[in-house]
């Protein structure tokens, strides 16, 4: 397989995952919320800073369907990590000898 | 696993986000040798993948939902210096735009999924890949071995940072039962996601695997011999 093959197979399916499958996520606390819950320091959580953003807990405010909302978030969140950590990776690749 | 603002107090906060910021600093070096044309493509890749499946919680025990931390699977792929740099990307994303971690938490999360995650579990893909046959399946063998493991590890990243500054006074050893017990629960995810995402880009490209690369030179050498 060529990379280009690879690399678009992987893309695709990290745009389903975060785009379609991900609304049907469990939505029980995770690890972490539910030890805390259970011995009881959930309440010593703050509100995150950003708790009314745009993209706030995988969902597009003002977009009421769940299922596009999250579908949206998910989507954009590929794009954009795709976009940063590529770019990030070239620029701290070993450049291919040339010059001099 | 993300922790939010108000779990850890500010102090021990800002020393996990200097050995963080540390820890990020000498991947940014590290990472150079293992990146290429060919293999940047996939770390991007690799990163993209993660924050797309960490969106995927599964139901564990009682009411409990995991998703995967990705720390072995990235490290084994890329190797653990872009492995430190995709989960770090990751989490800065969702603690900036979807609101998945505290602000004040990132040196936190970064520590227990991008160091600890990321580095045990390379170090057990390592300790297992010696134990087992020099074969190509064995690879995502002890890559699914090292993301189980990698999970209560990082879990116990949290109980370190909660014995040094948790805000609340409930015992050390309680949190960390839970925490480590219900970890290893969700270490099976980790390691079945772990395994067949390893085991499908070895079928495919093998030779981009970070992990397989000192036996696959082996072989190399054999051939043309």
């Amino acid at each position: 397989m060529k990379n280009k093959t690879l690399i678009a197979a992987g893309f695709a399916l990290s745009l389903v995952l975060a785009g379609g499958v991900s609304f049907y996520a469990s939505s029980n606390p995770d690890g972490l919320e539910k030890v805390a819950g259970d011995i009881g320091f959930i309440d010593t959580a703050k509100e995150h800073k950003n708790a009314d953003g745009l993209l706030a807990d995988y969902g597009v405010k003002g977009v009421d369907n769940a299922r596009l909302s999250t579908g949206a978030a998910g989507i954009i969140g590929v794009l954009a990590t795709a976009g940063i950590s590529t770019g990030l990776f070239y620029l701290v690749r070993r450049k291919p000898e040339a010059k001099k | 696993m993300h922790i939010p603002d108000g779990f850890i107090d500010i102090p021990t906060s800002a020393a996990f986000a200097a050995a963080a910021a540390a820890g990020v600093a000498l991947s940014l070096k590290g990472a150079k040798n293992s990146l290429d044309e060919r293999t940047a493509p996939l770390a991007g890749l690799t990163a993209t993948f993660i924050f797309a499946v960490q969106m995927l919680n599964f139901p564990v025990a009682a009411g409990t939902s995991g998703h995967l931390l990705g720390g072995a699977l990235a490290a084994v792929l890329v190797g653990p210096y872009a492995a430190t740099l995709a989960l770090t990307v990751v989490l800065m994303m969702q603690g900036l735009l979807f609101a998945d971690g505290g602000l004040s938490a990132i040196g936190l999360n970064v520590f227990n999924m991008s160091l600890v995650g990321v580095w045990f579990g390379y170090g057990a893909f390592l300790l297992v890949k010696k134990v087992l046959p020099k074969n190509r399946s064995s690879i995502a063998i002890a890559a699914g071995i090292a993301g189980i493991a990698s999970v209560p590890a990082a879990a116990a990243g949290f109980v370190l940072q909660y014995a040094i500054g948790g805000t609340a006074t409930f015992s050390t050893i309680a949190v960390f039962t839970a925490m480590v017990s219900t970890h290893i629960l969700i270490g099976i995810g980790e390691a079945l996601i772990t395994f067949f995402a390893v085991g499908a880009v070895m079928a495919t490209r093998a030779d981009l695997v970070y992990g397989y690369k000192g036996q696959s030179a082996q072989l190399e050498v054999r051939k043309s011999s």
